[in-house]
């Protein structure tokens, strides 16, 4: 029977069917963080388990650190006492841990590709629902919850219904100026942030394919905006040549027996899928949000429309006016105060590199704040490297020191209330970047132009 | 985990569509290392405001009804994967989250915490919403065993759908972790397999 590439990486995976119940599913490699498992540990702990498989987990903190002085204790109680217990944890179970501090710290979704930990056929999870974001490389990667990770860390294993399968395909060229950003905003406009619920995203076609690793990688990393549990792109040469050569991936050899099985992942012509959606590449624009649910999306040179897909109009005032915006409005040269390009969706080198090439040689709009927050030490020491730092700083952004910063807003780096702040994060609910934020969510092209200008503006008539 | 038991309670309304996890538990109170006390910051920017002082109007300060069980428009329980969300409704005091759709991961925490989800169809709950708004002080009865939401005076009676697995783990009060260290021999015959 045809498969698609979901079926084969899900059926090597099966340990057992419970009947009328879910399947135990295996798992390939476990990430964890400060925030989602020290509750896990804790039970384990109190129940006298070990962790089954040490080697399979790896660790690193990111979701509650600083982003300025990370040499320094952390200064606030509760968070230093969340990477303190991580710490302990790790060291008490024979966990790999890339802590504050270590050459590999960074975002757990940028440091897993980036290390070559995340590797095509695999299923990996993570107690963040960003997961989704590995699924670039043809693996089953998906958010799970701290009971979730206690069973993984316990028996390597799952309890997981099959979900059904969605193909999205995007064929054609892409417009100069629309990056993959814009691809996955345009999308989720399309279907709305519930659009998804209940499936995983193969995402095919032309368009797709022509991306790079770390394009592809904001796209399946904004498969959980739609609701979807993740996102998968098989792999190709693009992906081999990404991997060749990383730290954990396998080496000589070993390296070209994986490929020889990773090119085996994809999904047979005639596959069949719960749902097939198709888009036209050419139709897709700059993007940017407006509202308070990824879902709420328009091209820039749209107006803010009377109501969005699967909202009530209750719900959908509501959200506007949290934002402080009303129907028919464009977003264009709307002023804003903040800019945050970060967070597992668009701060790795290549995102920088597009940030900064905008920005050279000239300087952010007197009343914005800039912040430049690199995904992992990796991808800083590249930019360092590259002399981006710089550019960023010259221009008179703040390039600070790796972590999920003002994405979430759980350490200092907050925007304040009622500000507008134009980020390349994946979310935009209300009080997301810090209580009464108004986030729009946006590419790092996009967000780096609005630092220069003070508005919005369209980089395609920049 | 706690046994789920049939019980009588009144409708806590909460008519907003895509309440997500940022709005159920804010991250700023995800710093514990615990799973205790979350339903004291349940809905946080909600019901207090920038002074940490109670906004009368919303549902949860302006319904006196003692309810356990939480009425929400669709697309419940988006965003990230913090179980912190199903912790904090659980410890408020609800043992029910009904809504006509429900995201994903929060379904999942949702059950391994013992907090029952319950989709009704859209008209469904609109009506349940009307009738609670009329009547705020409407008695419903959940009955896990044979799958039934039904007001007491009749008005309203719905069959709901779960998994056979799931019903029973709740009903017992077993927890997925038990059942899978039940199975570890099939995971380490299977892992013996895979490894090849
Ligand atoms: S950057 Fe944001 S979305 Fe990504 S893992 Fe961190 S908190 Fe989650």
């Amino acid at each position: 029977m045809s498969k698609t590439i979901f079926d084969k990486v899900w059926e090597k995976h099966i340990v057992d069917k419970i009947p009328n119940g879910p399947c135990i599913l295996y798992i390939d490699k476990h990430l964890i963080h400060e925030v989602t498992s020290p509750q896990a540990f804790a039970s384990l702990n109190k129940k006298n388990l070990k962790v089954l498989r040490p080697e399979k987990t790896i660790a690193t903190a990111d979701h509650n650190v600083p982003t300025i002085d990370q040499h320094l204790p952390i200064k606030e109680a509760l968070s230093r006492n969340q990477v303190d217990t991580l710490t302990k944890n790790c060291s008490d179970h024979d966990i790999k841990l890339f802590g504050l501090g270590h050459k590999y710290q960074g975002i757990v979704h940028v440091i897993g590709p980036e290390l070559g930990i995340t590797q095509p056929g695999m299923t990996i999870v993570c107690g963040d629902s960003h997961t989704s974001t590995h699924g670039a490389f043809g693996s089953i990667a998906f958010g799970i919850g701290t009971s979730e990770v206690e069973m993984v860390l316990t028996t390597q294993c799952l309890l997981q219904n099959k979900p059904k399968t969605m193909r999205i395909e995007i064929n054609g060229k892409l417009e100069d100026g629309v990056y993959s950003k814009d691809i996955i905003l345009y999308i989720i406009s399309k279907i709305s942030a519930s659009g998804g619920t209940g499936y995983f995203v193969e995402y095919a076609g032309t368009a797709i394919r022509s991306l790079s690793m770390e394009a592809r990688m904001t796209i399946c990393n904004m498969s959980i905006e739609m609701g979807a549990r993740g996102g998968i792109i098989a792999p190709d040469q693009i992906t081999f040549d990404y991997l060749e050569g990383r730290e954990f991936a396998p080496r000589g050899d070993k390296f070209k027996s994986a490929i020889k099985e990773w090119k085996k992942l994809k999904s047979d012509s005639d596959a069949k899928y719960d749902k097939v959606l198709k888009f036209d590449a050419s139709d897709i624009e700059p993007m940017i949000t407006y509202g308070t649910n990824p879902g709420m999306g328009i091209k820039l040179t749209d107006y803010i429309p009377e109501l969005s897909l699967n909202t009530s109009k209750e719900s959908y005032n509501k959200s506007l006016e949290y934002m402080g915006l009303s129907v028919g409005e464009s977003l264009l040269n709307k002023k804003i105060d903040y800019v945050f390009i970060g967070s597992c969706t668009n701060s790795r080198i290549e995102d920088l590199r597009i940030a900064s090439n905008l920005i050279k040689g000239k300087k952010k709009a007197d009343h914005v704040n800039a912040w430049v927050i690199p995904g992992s030490k990796s991808v800083e020491k590249v930019a360092v490297k590259e002399g981006l730092d710089k550019v960023f700083r010259n221009a008179g952004f703040e390039f600070r020191q790796p972590g999920c910063s003002a994405c979430l807003a759980m350490n200092e780096d907050k925007i304040p209330d009622q500000k507008y702040c134009v980020s390349t994060s994946n979310r935009n609910f209300e009080g997301r970047q810090g209580p009464g934020a108004r986030t729009f969510l946006a590419s790092p092209a996009t967000a780096a132009a609005a630092a220069i200008n003070g508005f919005i503006s369209d980089i395609r008539h920049n | 985990m706690e046994k789920f038991k049939s019980f009588d309670s009144t409708v806590m309304p909460l008519n907003i569509e895509n309440i997500d996890t940022d709005q159920i538990i804010p991250a700023r109170f995800l710093k514990a290392t615990t799973r205790d006390g979350f339903g004291d910051n349940l809905f946080r920017d909600w019901r207090y405001d920038s002074d940490n002082k109670l906004i009368g109007e919303f549902e949860l300060n302006r319904i006196k009804n003692n309810s356990k069980i939480l009425l929400a428009g669709r697309n419940f329980g988006c965003g990230s994967s913090r179980e912190h969300a199903a912790w904090a409704i659980y410890d408020y005091g609800f043992k029910v989250v009904i809504s006509s759709f429900f995201a994903d991961i929060f379904k999942n925490n949702a059950l391994n915490n013992g907090l029952l989800v319950i989709k009704l169809e859209d008209k469904v709950v609109d009506r349940i919403f009307k009738k609670v708004s009329d009547e705020e002080n409407t008695l419903f009865h959940v009955d896990l065993e044979s799958q039934i939401f039904n007001s007491l005076n009749g008005e309203i009676y719905e069959k709901f759908d779960i998994n056979e697995y799931n019903k029973t783990c709740l009903i017992n009060g077993y927890d997925n972790i038990d059942y899978l260290l039940s199975q570890k021999d099939k995971i380490l015959n299977f892992e013996k397999k895979y490894e090849k």
